[in-house]
């Protein structure tokens, strides 16, 4: 018997007590709790994402006014004092339209080795959702957000929200916008341990500094 | 190793490990209150959690049988492994079918309890482990002591000691005039794993969870070693037990919020990862799922021990247990310590050998565990049900068959003490006899017990013996009126 059929024939001895006409929508579930904690306006939601970001030592930036989000991408990356910046090929052409030439743009491609992304200095991405209650921003590897890695390897990451379109209460609200069959990541904060005495440290391996920016109707455009 | 007293006698001695240990659970255990407070439907999504592993364990055939398609079609390839060696079997020559030598690992609960790397080493092959406290624990030569944070019992001047001696050995040194901030300490790690990181071509990984219906697997984390070694390398192979299936993609919505608050007491970890077989040019090429068996249909087969497998190893319970706090992790002599491993490891190992069968007692039966329990798992209730199979033996699944197990050795004086009291309380006249015998010589009772009794009495104070016992005084007091002789009055009638 090979282990498979030993594993499921030991399973099914052990669920004897288990009458056989029982099916899996007899076992009850109930889900009676909340989709979302509390009622708020999306306004609220909104103010709510940014105070948990923030909590988990995310910078939170806002471009509400028209055409203002080109203009705050380049000041954080001229802040941070990159000289390179990895680009999803869906990223809309205009986010980094007031980036000076001589930040050198490294396109996503899977020829980028893991080394060449080490010497990468920031990087710029849409996402797919963000999650207001715990302050997450969801990436599904869409075209505006490129592959996992890219999001990874470097050590400053700009992460720009829609907040028309983009922003849930909740993380049952959050589940049902996304596919599961793309790969999914979940980023709350910088990389952050408390391995040490549980002191929290920001920063062991993803990239220790992460920007969000809360982008208006008019600034973000369509990706 | 030996059994959990002996062990603990020990530990406890250690001040350093006990004043490391109680401030780490004192400041989780308030975090986590505060986090779960948050949430005013925790009780709800408490019980939703405990349900859907309830109907997944009832299911668990099906379920797995699902999963194995979904997995497979969306590009993987599914492994079984019935007990600790085959899984290892298995892990070795996928890892050897790449030509490789070195692989990156995520931590992982179930490759430590089949005890991977060094069935990896012998094999000459070095598995490097990217978290930063487990990093610290296999730069040590140590053995992880907590769930989520396993170098707990190591304080920063140790850790910077760890760092500057052995990290040249394994790779890049330390950097020179290491301190012992823990900034500076992750900054050293950092740079050391990074070099493992980009040259990585296999990465070995556990999962948080399986979601059957699609086939995805999700890994719950904070300092991005996961995501590094689930997208960097060529190849992934990922060990999971088989009771971390969940039958629904929306069942993430229970199991991410209870997760997070309950281990790290955080509203959400830094990082959450998914994925579903393998993705075009986006990580790994090949993915290797090994679902593992060891133990875990044991634990199925009983029916009160198999609530043990709804835990989603948060750790919580150890945070909360007076006995972890004081004895540590390591005293428990396993992957899994604390309460939730007291019930665990003798479940998975069964209760053969000496150390097994004294887990069941490394607890006071306090209930803070079961309190703190993100799927309500009855931990008291468990330990009380194998202290019983320690004791009496009886029937029990080793290896998936049914047995009668004997007994385990040493509670000879514990069971004849036990039938000693069915025997005088089936014989209502010698027991009263007894206890009359036992107040008039009451003056003349030790304060301590002699033989094997010492160890109990030597913590605890001996109960005083009453002048007269209950029965005397209900016959005195009551028994002549007449009014309901109770059991005494009729057996005497009769």
């Amino acid at each position: 018997m090979d282990s498979r059929a030993l594993v499921m024939a030991r399973i099914r001895r052990a669920l004897t007590d288990v009458p056989r006409t029982e099916t899996p929508g007899e076992v009850p579930v109930e889900r009676t709790y909340h989709r979302v904690h509390g009622d708020r306006t999306a306004a609220r939601t909104v103010d709510l994402l940014a105070e948990n970001l923030a909590d988990y030592r995310a910078l939170v930036h806002r471009a509400d006014a028209p055409s203002s989000l080109p203009a705050l991408i380049a000041r954080l990356l001229a802040d941070r004092g990159a000289t390179s910046v990895a680009v999803p090929p869906g990223l809309p052409g205009s986010w980094l339209s007031d980036v000076p030439d001589t930040v050198r743009r490294v396109p996503d491609t899977a020829e980028l080795t893991p080394h060449d992304l080490d010497a990468v200095s920031s990087v710029v991405t849409g996402c797919a959702v963000a999650i207001a209650e715990t302050g997450t921003v969801v990436l599904d590897a869409a075209p505006d957000q490129g592959r996992r890695r890219i999001t990874l390897v470097p050590d400053h990451h700009i992460c720009v929200i829609r907040v028309t379109d983009q922003v849930v209460d909740s993380v049952p609200e959050a589940l049902e916008r996304l596919d599961p069959v793309r790969p999914l990541t979940w980023i709350s904060g910088p990389s952050a341990t408390s391995d040490i005495e549980l002191d929290r440290v920001e920063g062991v391996h993803g990239p220790r500094t992460l920007e969000v920016i809360l982008a208006g109707p008019e600034s973000a455009g369509q990706s | 190793m030996p059994a959990f007293p002996q062990a603990a006698d020990a530990s406890t001695r250690n001040t350093q490990l006990r004043a490391n240990l109680r401030h780490a659970t004192h400041t989780i255990r308030a975090k986590r209150a505060a986090a779960v407070a948050e949430l005013d439907d925790w009780s709800r999504l408490r019980a939703a959690g405990a349900a859907i592993k309830d109907r997944t364990l009832r299911h668990l055939d099906q379920y797995l049988e699902q999963l194995e398609s979904a997995v497979t079609a969306a590009g993987g390839q599914v492994h079984w492994a019935a007990d600790a060696d085959e899984a290892n079997r298995i892990v070795t020559e996928l890892v050897r079918a790449t030509g490789e030598r070195e692989v990156v690992k995520v931590k992982s609960m179930a490759t430590q309890e089949i005890g991977l790397n060094g069935a990896l080493a012998t094999a000459g092959i070095t598995a490097y482990e990217t978290d930063l406290a487990e990093l610290i624990v296999q730069l040590g030569d140590d053995l992880p002591s907590h769930i989520l944070v396993p170098a707990i019992h190591r304080n920063r001047g140790e850790i910077r000691d760890i760092f500057t001696e052995k990290m040249s050995q394994w790779g890049r040194p330390a950097p020179e005039g290491l301190t012992d901030a823990p900034a500076d300490l992750a900054e050293a790690a950092r740079l050391h794993l990074r070099e493992k990181f980009l040259n990585a071509k296999v990465g070995i990984s556990g999962a948080n969870f399986m979601v059957a219906e699609t086939g995805t697997l999700v890994v719950v984390e904070s300092e991005g070693n996961g995501r590094m070694c689930l997208t960097l390398p060529e190849t992934l192979i990922s060990v999971v037990g088989i009771e971390k299936v969940v039958p629904t993609f929306q069942d993430l919505e229970v199991f991410l919020q209870l997760l997070p608050r309950s281990s790290t007491a955080e509203r959400m970890n830094p990082y959450t990862s998914t994925w579903t077989g393998t993705t075009d040019a986006d990580g790994p090429r090949a993915f290797h799922l090994v679902l593992l068996d060891n133990g875990r249909t044991d634990t199925l087969a009983d029916t009160v021990g198999r609530q043990a497998l709804r835990c989603i190893r948060c750790s919580a319970c150890l945070n909360v247990c007076p006995v972890y706090e004081r004895a540590g992790g390591h005293a428990y002599g396993s992957a899994y310590p604390g309460p939730i491993g007291a019930i665990l490891t003798p479940q998975l190992r069964g209760t053969q050998s000496e150390l097994d069968a004294s887990l069941p007692y490394a607890s006071s039966l306090c209930g803070a565990c079961y309190e703190v329990c993100p799927v309500a798992i009855d931990i008291p209730e468990i330990l009380v049900h194998l202290r019983e199979r320690v004791v009496e033996g009886g029937p029990a699944s080793v290896r998936g068959t049914r047995t009668v197990i004997k007994p385990a050795k040493g509670h000879a004086a514990e069971r004849a003490a036990m039938r000693a009291a069915r025997w005088a309380l089936d014989h209502p006249r010698l027991l009263r006899t007894g206890q009359r015998l036992a107040s008039r010589t009451r003056r003349f009772h030790p304060r301590r017990l002699p033989g094997p009794g010492r160890a109990w009495s030597d913590t605890r104070e001996l109960p005083k013996v009453p002048e007269e016992s209950f029965r005397d005084w209900w016959q005195r007091t009551r028994g002549g009126s007449g009014t309901g002789s109770g059991t005494e009055g009729r057996k005497k009638t009769t």
